[in-house]
């Protein structure tokens, strides 16, 4: 009874959170009451949600499923050419109303339990024996098909990406975004037809937000990552910043080919870290990739709040869609991609450049445990925080990217979702 | 056409080799298990079938198959592990002058250094075997694996 109560009363008054940006207590990442929290503030709240690409709903009558959050969602290509979303949940008792991950050429989504039939935008068509049967049975006389329905989500489509929202008070997708990360996804993918050339998830021991945390940590990557160290993909004296959006939600972190400075090794020696092996390729060919964006940045990774990243590594291109299963469990969606026009040299590059990423990736492999650590690390220590200080106490953009400035903007977004005050 | 017996005991002899290797963390001579000139790639069901080109892992030189031992031991960060192969009787499915086409059932068992022993992939070899004096080199392996989720990461080879 006590338990029941703690629990209630944890979930209704939140908090205390600190009152800094450079403490997170750790029950934030255990908690179930917090974890369900986020699936209506967050999940179903004033947020963005990277749903699929264009190019895997081309025609009218084209189809996927994927989740928002614990939410599954349908999203469908109708017969006007509109991309529309809506929850993979039958209006009637609950049941999904699509079993399959993808389709072509659905004319309407009909439940399998009682065959509620819906249309491609969502709407509820129709309810089998409605009428009853020889007059017997059936709906009350003044049921509506229009009053029920599966929750629609907006939807928001910038070249070739679909996002959704379950909110009505989600700013536009381009106002959310701002002009500094909407230019960094065009650099990717615009005027370009990108191709999925490779589909896997990753299973993460770890609550989503650490491997959030992670993907916005620049301070780790060149010392977790040793292999991304030493073939000088992304040593720290390469010129390379951090932008964080004003929300604090998005960031880019990228870093250049900066053809004035002479690399040292010196700092990283003075470290001591583990990075100054002297570790050789015996095929390099791996790393030999081609300029495709004419600006020498070999490195962009960018996130959109909460769960979205966009990756380029040299070649590699990839969209990270994060998928929370639980307060500890998160599912990691990978989808490599390529371009259409890619010349088959160029589509080699990008299969071998594959290797560097997911769950055997030579750089990201360690990303794929080292939440796990942290998870198990933490396991007795709820009222515990950790520290978010590199780089000082705010949220904004840097030209060092040893900081934690877009982890600190990753929880200024969150707070605010989440209602959390200090 | 070989002895059909015969070749499915040169296949069964070196694939029981391969397991072995990787098993007893010999993982500097599983490339030796390659031609020089081969492919391995380690994908998934539905990537197989709907035709998706990059892999988990993707390799088509065996000296990439060396980098990918030697960054296991020196560079990428994991916690010590362990597989355990348990192969299915190789399907021998053709053999022409270019060599041997097989398919074989694989589950693989993953020990955690905490005792946990957990289903960690199953799936089949597509494999693509030459003969040399009666011993079956693997020009090409796809791993295919059944599922497309893979828990916390891929280390050591399929």
């Amino acid at each position: 009874m006590t338990d029941v109560a703690n629990r209630s009363a944890a979930a209704s008054t939140p908090g205390p959170w600190p009152d800094t940006l450079t403490r997170v207590p750790f029950w934030a990442f255990q908690r179930d009451d917090v974890y369900a929290a986020e699936q209506s503030c967050v999940f179903r709240g004033a947020a963005w949600h990277y749903l699929c690409l264009e190019g895997d709903i081309p025609e009218p009558g084209d189809y996927r499923t994927t989740f928002v959050g614990d939410a599954p969602v349908i999203v469908a290509r109708d017969s006007d050419g509109s991309v529309n979303a809506f929850e993979n949940r039958c209006a009637h008792r609950g049941a999904l109303i699509c079993l399959d991950d993808k389709g072509k050429g659905k004319k309407d989504f009909a439940c399998v339990y009682h065959a509620w039939t819906y249309n491609l935008k969502g709407d509820l068509t129709g309810v089998a024996f409605q009428k009853g049967v020889k007059g017997k049975g059936g709906m009350a006389p003044d049921f509506k098909l229009s009053d029920h329905g599966p929750r629609k989500l907006r939807v928001g489509r910038l070249h070739g990406l679909v996002f959704g929202t379950f909110s009505d008070e989600t700013p536009e997708l381009e106002t959310y975004l701002g002009e500094e990360i909407t230019s960094r996804i065009a650099r990717v993918l615009k005027d370009r037809k990108p191709v999925v050339i490779g589909r896997y998830t990753q299973g993460l021991p770890n609550n989503w937000k650490l491997y959030v945390e992670n993907v916005k940590d620049s301070y780790h990557a060149s010392i977790l990552h040793l292999f991304f160290t030493t073939f000088e993909l992304n040593r720290l004296s390469q010129k390379g910043a951090i932008i964080v959006d004003e929300s604090g939600g998005h960031h880019v972190s990228y870093s250049a080919i900066d053809r004035k400075a002479q690399t040292t090794n010196a700092d990283y020696a003075q470290q001591k870290i583990r990075s100054d092996s002297q570790y050789k390729l015996a095929d390099p060919t791996m790393l030999q990739g081609f300029d495709e964006f004419g600006d020498d940045v070999t490195l962009q990774i960018l996130t959109v709040f909460p769960t979205f990243v966009l990756q380029q590594i040299q070649n590699a291109i990839a969209i990270r869609q994060v998928i929370p299963r639980s307060p500890t469990q998160t599912d990691l969606n990978w989808i490599i991609l390529g371009y259409e026009d890619d010349t088959p040299d160029q589509r080699l590059v990008r299969l071998k450049q594959a290797n560097l990423v997911g769950p055997a990736g030579f750089i990201s492999m360690e990303d794929g445990c080292v939440g796990g650590f942290v998870q198990r690390g933490i396991a007795g220590a709820p009222d515990e925080q950790s520290v978010v200080q590199m780089g000082g106490d705010n949220a904004q953009s840097s030209e060092s990217r040893v900081t934690e400035a877009s982890i600190r903007g990753f929880w200024k977004a969150w707070r605010g979702l989440m209602g959390y005050r200090s | 056409m070989k002895n059909l017996q015969n070749l499915t005991f040169m296949i069964a002899r070196a694939q029981a080799d391969y397991a072995r290797c990787i098993d007893d963390d010999r993982l500097e001579q599983w490339p030796d298990f390659f031609v020089e000139d081969c492919l391995y790639k380690i994908t998934t069901a539905d990537s197989q079938r709907d035709g998706l080109e990059a892999g988990i892992v993707f390799a088509n030189t065996r000296a990439m198959l060396r980098d990918r031992i030697s960054a296991l031991r020196e560079a990428n960060i994991y916690e010590k592990q362990a597989y355990r192969h348990v192969l299915g009787m190789p399907c021998v499915l053709d053999e022409n002058a270019g060599g041997v086409r097989s398919e074989t059932a694989f589950f693989v068992v993953r020990i955690m250094r905490d005792g946990t022993s957990d289903l960690f992939a199953t799936g089949r070899y597509l494999d693509h075997y030459e003969i040399q004096n009666e011993t079956a080199l693997l020009k090409e392996r796809i791993v295919v694996c059944d599922s497309s989720r893979i828990d916390t990461l891929l280390a050591i080879p399929l």
